[in-house]
C-alpha cells in the first residue's frame, strides 16, 4: 500500500510543450511564436513541496496554467494521481478538478469583489456535484477554520479583508475539496514580508495536517528554501537544474542557479563575496535556437555551448543539471559550503 | 451587513450633487407623465379655434397653440410618449446588445469577430439617418421610430458589454472559477455580468436621454409620433413657422427636451461616480 502510493506520483509532467502564436506582422510573413514551454519534465511525490524558480518570462506561470489544465497544451503529458489530463475536454476534466486546486498570486484579483467569502470559498464544490446546503456550510466553516479565519467571516466581502487575510481566503478555497495537489503561483509575492511568513507557515501547517502536495512557483529563493523539498530552476521554458533543495543551495551545478543564489542579499556577513552578476533580461522567447538556452548571458559560455545543447544529466544523487560544465561548478561550490 | 452596504450606497448617492440634481429633474418628468395619465390642466387634443394663441392664464398655464390646444397639457402628455419610446427603445438595445456582447466575450474567436464587425457596420450609418431609412421603408409612426432607435442602441450596448466583459474575463478570479470547473455560461452569469452591471446601468441612463432626443428629432421631421398624439418634437416643428408671432411656443417643448436630456445625463454621471468600484473601494 505505501509502496504503491509512493510509486504513483501526485503529479507527473513529461515533455510539456506550449507555444503561443503571435499575431501576424504582415500578410506574407509566417506568424511568430512565443516558445513558453519547451519540454518540461518533473514529478512530485505525495506530501512533498516542489519549488519552481526562475525570472519573469521563463514560463513558470504558463507551466502552472498547463498543469491546472486551464489552457490547451501543445504536446506532452500531465498525469495527476496517475490520470492523464492533457487532451481531456473541459467537461471530462470537471470531476477530476477536486484533486488539484490553485492559489493565485494576487489576492486582490483572485477573489470576485461581488461575492461573499462563503460563496468564494465554496466555489470549487461546483465540480464535486450536488451537495446539500448544510454540508456546503459545514465544509466552508471547516475550511475557514483551518486557515485561521472566523466562521462569521462567511458573510463578509473581500474588500473588508487585508492582503494576508485575502490570501487565507484563497487558500481556504483551494482546500475545500480536500485536494491532493495545490498549485501555488507566487502565493506570497504580493504580500508584505511579515505577512509572507505567516502565510508560508500556514501552508506548512496545512501540509502537515492534510498531507497536501504543493507545486510552488516563486522567484524568491528564500521562500523556496524555507518551504520546498525539491526545486527546479527554469530558464526560457526549460528546466536547467533540478534537485533536493539543500543540494541545490549548497552545490549549484548550473551557472544560472549560482547567479540566482548570489543575487540573494545576505545580511550580516560583512565580508565581500565572490559573486557572478547577471546582466539584462530574459530574451529569446520568440526564437528557436541551437545550443544551451542560457548561452547568451552565461559568464562561462564557450563555443560548445553555442553548438551543442547540454542535456539534463545527473550530477549527484537526485540532482540533475543541463550544463556542459556542471562538474566544474560543483567543484567550485564545494569550498563555499 | 447588507445594511451597511445599502447605507453607504445611500450616503454616496446623497453626496453626489449631479446624481441628486439629475434625479430630481428626472423624477419631475416621471411625475408629470404619471399625473397626465388621469389629469391634465386642459385638453391636449380638443381643437377650439376660438381659443388660439391665448396667453398664459389660470385656465391655460402656458397658453394655447394655433389650434387652441392647451400647451401645458400637451407637454405633460408628450412626456408619456417620450418616456415610453425611450424605455422600449433602450430595453431593445439593452437586452439584445448585452446578450450579444456577453456572447462575444465568452466565445471569442469567430463569434466575437462576426458580432463586432456587424456592430461596426451598423455604426457606419448615422443614427438619425438609419432611423429615417427605416421609417421611410416601413412608414412613419411611433412603433417604427421605437424600433429604429432600439436597433441603433444594440451595437452601442454590444460594444460596451464586450469591452468591459473582456476585461473581467482576464481577471484572476475568472481563472479561479475555471479552475473550479465552471463553464463559460455559468461564469458569464455568476462573475462577468455582476461585475459589469454598473457600467451598463450608467450607459442605459445616458442612452435613455439620447433616445428621447432621437424621438423628438424624428417627430420634428414628421417621421415619429403622428398627430393627434402630442409629442415634443412635433410641437417644435409646428412652432417653427410661428417663431416671430409667438416664440414661446417653441421655447416650452425645447425646455422640456432640454430638462429630460440634461437631467438624465446628470443622473448617469452621478450613477457613474456612485457605482464606480474604484471610488467605492476607497472608503
Amino acid at each position: 500500500m505505501t509502496d504503491e502510493s509512493r510509486s504513483i506520483p501526485v503529479l507527473e509532467v513529461r515533455d510539456l510543450v506550449r507555444h503561443y502564436r503571435l499575431p501576424r506582422e504582415s500578410l506574407f510573413s509566417e506568424p511568430g511564436h512565443v516558445y513558453a514551454l519547451n519540454g518540461v519534465t518533473f514529478e512530485i511525490q505525495k506530501g512533498k513541496s516542489f519549488g519552481i524558480v526562475g525570472e519573469s518570462g521563463c514560463g513558470k506561470s504558463t507551466l502552472a496554467r498547463n498543469v491546472m489544465a486551464l489552457e490547451d497544451t501543445d504536446s506532452g503529458s500531465v498525469k495527476i494521481l496517475g490520470k492523464e489530463v492533457v487532451g481531456l475536454s473541459f467537461d471530462q476534466l470537471r470531476p477530476l478538478r477536486r484533486h488539484f486546486q490553485m492559489v493565485f498570486q494576487d489576492p486582490y484579483g483572485s477573489l470576485d469583489p461581488h461575492h461573499t467569502v462563503g460563496r468564494i470559498v465554496a466555489e470549487p464544490l461546483a465540480a464535486v456535484g450536488p451537495i446539500s446546503k448544510e454540508e456546503k456550510d459545514s465544509r466552508v466553516a471547516e475550511a475557514l477554520k483551518s486557515v485561521g479565519l472566523k466562521p462569521q467571516d462567511v458573510s463578509k466581502y473581500p474588500h473588508e479583508f487585508s492582503g494576508g487575510q485575502r490570501q487565507r481566503i484563497a487558500i481556504a478555497r483551494a482546500l475545500i475539496t480536500h485536494p491532493e495537489l495545490i498549485v501555488a503561483d507566487e502565493p506570497v509575492s504580493a504580500l508584505d514580508v511579515s505577512v509572507q511568513a505567516q502565510v508560508l507557515n500556514l501552508l506548512k501547517d496545512l501540509q502537515k495536517e492534510f498531507g497536501v502536495t504543493y507545486m510552488f512557483i516563486s522567484h524568491d529563493l528564500a521562500v523556496v528554501e524555507y518551504l520546498c523539498d525539491e526545486v527546479a530552476v527554469m530558464y526560457l521554458g526549460e528546466i536547467v537544474e533540478k534537485g533536493r533543495t539543500e543540494d541545490m543551495f549548497n552545490t549549484p551545478a548550473h551557472p544560472y542557479t549560482r547567479i540566482l543564489l548570489d543575487a540573494v542579499p545576505k545580511p550580516g556577513s560583512g565580508q565581500k563575496r565572490s559573486r557572478i552578476k547577471l546582466k539584462g533580461n530574459v530574451t529569446g522567447q520568440t526564437e528557436r535556437r541551437t545550443g544551451c538556452v542560457f548561452r547568451d548571458r552565461c559568464p562561462m559560455a564557450q563555443d560548445v555551448c553555442r553548438e551543442v545543447k547540454p542535456p539534463l544529466t545527473p550530477v549527484g544523487e537526485a540532482h540533475l543539471a543541463a550544463c556542459h560544465f556542471s562538474d566544474e561548478m560543483i567543484k567550485k561550490a564545494q569550498p563555499h559550503s | 451587513m447588507s445594511d451597511t452596504r445599502s447605507l453607504s450606497f445611500l450616503s454616496r448617492c446623497r453626496r453626489s450633487r449631479s446624481f441628486m440634481v439629475g434625479g430630481i429633474m428626472t423624477a419631475f418628468l416621471l411625475v408629470c407623465a404619471a399625473i397626465s395619465l388621469f389629469w391634465t390642466p386642459g385638453s391636449a387634443y380638443d381643437i377650439t379655434i376660438a381659443n388660439r394663441f391665448l396667453p398664459p392664464s389660470a385656465d391655460h398655464w402656458l397658453g394655447t397653440d394655433r389650434f387652441g390646444r392647451d400647451i401645458a397639457s400637451m407637454l405633460m402628455t408628450g412626456t408619456q410618449n417620450s418616456i415610453v419610446v425611450a424605455v422600449v427603445a433602450v430595453s431593445i438595445g439593452l437586452s439584445m446588445g448585452v446578450s450579444l456582447g456577453l456572447l462575444a466575450a465568452a466565445r471569442r474567436g469567430w463569434t466575437e469577430e462576426i458580432i463586432m464587425r456587424l456592430s461596426d457596420f451598423s455604426f457606419a450609418f448615422p443614427a438619425i439617418l438609419s432611423a429615417i431609412m427605416l421609417t421611410a421603408i416601413f412608414g412613419p409612426g411611433g412603433v417604427n421610430s421605437i424600433l429604429a432607435i432600439g436597433l441603433y442602441n444594440i451595437p452601442v450596448f454590444a460594444r460596451l458589454t464586450r469591452g468591459s466583459a473582456n476585461a473581467i474575463w482576464a481577471r484572476e478570479f475568472v481563472m479561479a472559477a475555471r479552475a473550479s470547473g465552471k463553464g463559460r455560461l455559468r461564469i458569464t452569469f455568476e462573475h462577468i455580468l455582476p461585475n459589469i452591471l454598473s457600467i451598463i446601468i450608467v450607459q442605459a441612463t445616458i442612452l435613455f436621454a439620447i433616445a428621447i432626443l432621437a424621438e423628438a428629432a424624428l417627430s420634428y421631421l414628421g417621421l415619429g409620433t403622428q398627430p393627434p398624439e402630442p409629442s415634443w418634437g412635433r410641437m417644435l416643428n409646428e412652432a417653427q413657422t410661428l417663431m416671430f408671432l409667438d416664440p414661446m411656443q417653441a421655447v416650452y417643448p425645447g425646455l422640456a427636451i432640454a430638462t429630460a436630456v440634461f437631467g438624465l445625463n446628470l443622473l448617469g454621471d452621478g450613477l457613474r461616480d456612485i457605482l464606480d468600484p474604484r471610488l467605492s473601494r476607497k472608503r
